[in-house]
């Protein structure tokens, strides 16, 4: 019999090395005469195990990581191209991968089959359960659909947290001759990585997802904007696009049910701010990427002025699950307005970084210490950025916080797209607020003063701070520009900045008392 | 250079039916094809795409992506972004800065590295992060900066 090994091909393993070990083995594999297959998968999402390889012995896959191109010799002669000898108990070996407790205490109602199939063969898709969504949809009519989307309590889940029964409904209501699906696969927050995740892991669910929202709100276009950081999502994301294609899974009659969808992929340009739902759109229409005014809402007046539906790639990746297995089975998972799950992202200084689907109501501190591990470094976690760039510090007080929408706002907090960055206690808070401002600066797309100008103003200010200059005026003037700020920036960008210069300031005020020092006094 | 990046932007505009909406698209292909988006380029796509150059100029400048000057042999990109931070990736930046003589965003003397920030690659869990010639890489310590930077002949 042959034996299967699995290596990933996600973007985050190969930059750890996963085509080279793939190469080493092919290679050993060969050179002993065997016959084995590799399925290059994407990612479990335990990226401290990348490249994690997976042998199958007696039909359960058994993991090795990490492993480096130097570790495939013992690998081999400990019986791996056998798939048995005494490969148990070569160092490397994890066990059998699906009891891992990372994995086996997650919820994965989306990211079920990433790390586990190809992601390109939709035979394997439907084998795990996909298209049955598509399948139910396809028995509702267009308001049944929304009305199911409705229920389950999903929501937008880019950061605004908007209920996306509503916006469909809302697109779905407006006449319009057409109507376009618009994918927001911009994932430019640091520390989330979820969409490119499934984007090349499972990219089928996003195309299922995005199909539903087609047929529940009557558009029969689709696009689907990656940014250019991301070549290993946009190569994978337009193989499936065509194979969908060819399988009659898109175009003019999508599943054999007389019903049209297609969907296109845009590639950014490197701008943080196309993320933002308008700015997003005007870059589709190929203009430089100025946030719009709203009203208009885009379900209203969207893509080239039509009512257009604009979710996060998640957002789409859950609609599957709420209609192939009901509403409430979804909005059973969760706390509060926050229903289902949410794919979190465990990044920066963390011990087991990597994706951790859950669902709402996990506590912060569990997911930093407990899930995570802790630091890398092993140093005490002084502070955890929550929700992206535009997010919240918060500090080891506030580990009690539930990950959930509603108690993050009450904390002047943000969950955002669901990363979460953790630094160790070397980090300095007055440059984190420092660099929250000059990221926004650097970010702006310069529509409005507040956001163009009290960058630049805030950064410069803080460059007092930390040069000991009037401390007390000069925090008052940072505390007064980030109000200015947060009420009077047309979108989040401008808006949010706020959030991690004012969490720094309040959680952690002594990295801001400094005593003057000279101006060319060295770091 | 002039008379053939006009005809190379003719061409790909063409080939995406002179449609403005495709403008990144094909600016993302005339930078592939000549290393850059040269002024006479610019000039080509306003005329093809019936824009203004002021639009078109706009577009160029607006996204990070975009370069009016050609870039070294190779292009290093190394993440600054919050998750990269946390794991010492602003040590790296200045390392490289250091052994290419350059800050970041400018391009060794000897042509050979341009050396660029990038805001977040994806990678966050195992980071710091970098691309080089669109290769990503991932953990990136100061040996293996140095040994990338080797590579690239710098």
């Amino acid at each position: 019999m042959t034996v299967r090994i699995y290596i990933p091909k996600d973007a985050a393993a190969i930059a750890v090395g996963a085509d080279k070990v793939a190469g080493a083995l092919k290679q050993a594999a060969a050179g002993a005469g065997r016959v084995v297959e590799i399925v290059r998968t994407g990612s479990r999402g335990m990226m401290w195990l990348e490249p994690l390889v997976e042998v199958e012995i007696a039909g359960v896959r058994h993991g090795f990581g990490t492993v480096e191109p130097e570790d495939v010799a013992g690998l081999v002669s400990a019986g791996l191209l056998e798939g048995g000898g005494s490969l148990q108990g070569h160092p490397k070996a994890l066990g059998p991968v699906d009891k891992i407790g990372y994995l086996a205490r997650q919820t994965r109602l989306m990211f079920g089959r990433c790390g586990v199939t190809d992601p390109l063969s939709l035979e394997a898709y439907r084998a795990h359960g996909g298209y049955k969504g598509l399948e139910r949809a396809l028995s509702l009519t267009p308001a049944g659909i929304v009305d199911e989307v409705a229920k389950s309590g999903l929501r937008g889940r880019g950061g605004a947290g908007f209920p996306t029964g509503i916006k469909w409904k809302t697109v779905h209501d407006t006449a319009g001759e057409q109507k376009y699906i618009v994918c927001n696969a911009d994932e430019g927050d640091s520390g989330t990585f979820a969409d490119r995740m499934l984007m090349e892991g499972d990219p089928f669910l996003l195309i299922e997802g995005m199909t539903i929202a087609g047929l529940a709100v009557g558009a029969t276009k689709g696009v689907i904007y990656v940014r250019s950081e991301y070549p290993h999502a946009i190569a994978a994301f337009n193989a499936a696009i065509a194979i969908a294609r060819k399988a009659g899974l898109l175009g003019s009659d999508v599943a054999s049910s007389k019903r049209a969808f297609d969907l296109e992929v845009r590639i950014g340009a490197g701008a943080y701010v196309c993320g933002e739902e308008t700015a997003l759109l005007e870059s589709l229409e190929g203009r430089r990427g100025i946030v719009r005014a709203k009203p208009p809402l885009p379900a209203h007046k969207g893509l080239f002025g039509c009512p257009t539906v604009i979710n996060n790639v998640l957002t789409f990746a859950a609609a599957p699950f709420v209609l192939a297995e009901g509403a409430k089975t979804y909005a059973d998972y969760g706390m509060g307005r926050s229903r289902g799950t949410m794919p979190i992202q465990l990044a920066g200084n963390i011990k087991y970084g990597g994706l951790y689907e859950t669902a709402f109501g996990v506590k912060l501190g569990e997911l930093v210490d407990d899930i995570g591990g802790g630091t890398a470094t092993g140093r005490p976690v002084r502070a955890v950025q929550v929700g992206g760039p535009l997010g919240a510090y918060f500090p080891r007080a506030l580990f009690d916080t539930p990950f959930d929408y509603e108690a993050f706002t009450a904390r002047d907090g943000l969950i955002g797209h669901g990363g979460v960055v953790v630094f160790d206690d070397t980090v300095d808070m007055a440059k984190q607020a420092r660099f929250a401002f000059e990221f926004c600066a650097i970010e702006s797309c310069g529509k409005c003063t507040p956001c163009r100008i009290g960058s630049t103003r805030g950064a410069e200010t803080i460059d007092k701070i930390m040069a000991g200059e009037g401390p007390d005026d000069h925090l008052s003037l940072v505390t007064d520009l980030c109000n200015t700020m947060k009420f009077g920036s047309l979108c989040a960008l401008g808006g949010f900045t706020p959030y991690p210069v004012m969490s720094a300031l309040n959680h952690f005020p002594e990295d801001f008392r400094r005593t003057p020092r000279m101006p060319q006094a060295a770091e | 250079m002039t008379a053939a990046a006009d005809t190379t932007a003719r061409e790909i505009a063409a080939e995406h039916g002179n449609r403005a909406d495709a403008l990144i698209e094909i600016l993302h292909q005339v930078q592939a094809a000549l290393g850059h988006v040269p002024e006479a380029a610019v000039r080509t796509l306003a005329d093809a795409l019936n824009l203004s150059r002021a639009e078109v100029h706009g577009v160029v400048t607006f996204y990070h992506d975009f370069r009016d000057k050609p870039a070294g042999r190779h292009v290093l990109k190394i993440c600054r972004a919050e998750a990269c931070q946390a794991m010492g990736g602003e040590a790296l930046v200045a390392r490289a800065e250091d052994r290419l003589g350059v800050a970041c965003g400018g391009t060794s003397a000897d042509g050979r590295v341009t050396l660029e920030p990038i805001y977040c690659l994806g990678l966050c869990a195992t980071g710091p992060s970098a691309m080089l010639d669109g290769e990503v890489v991932g953990r990136l310590t100061a040996p293996k900066l140095d040994a990338l930077l080797k590579g690239a002949g710098a």
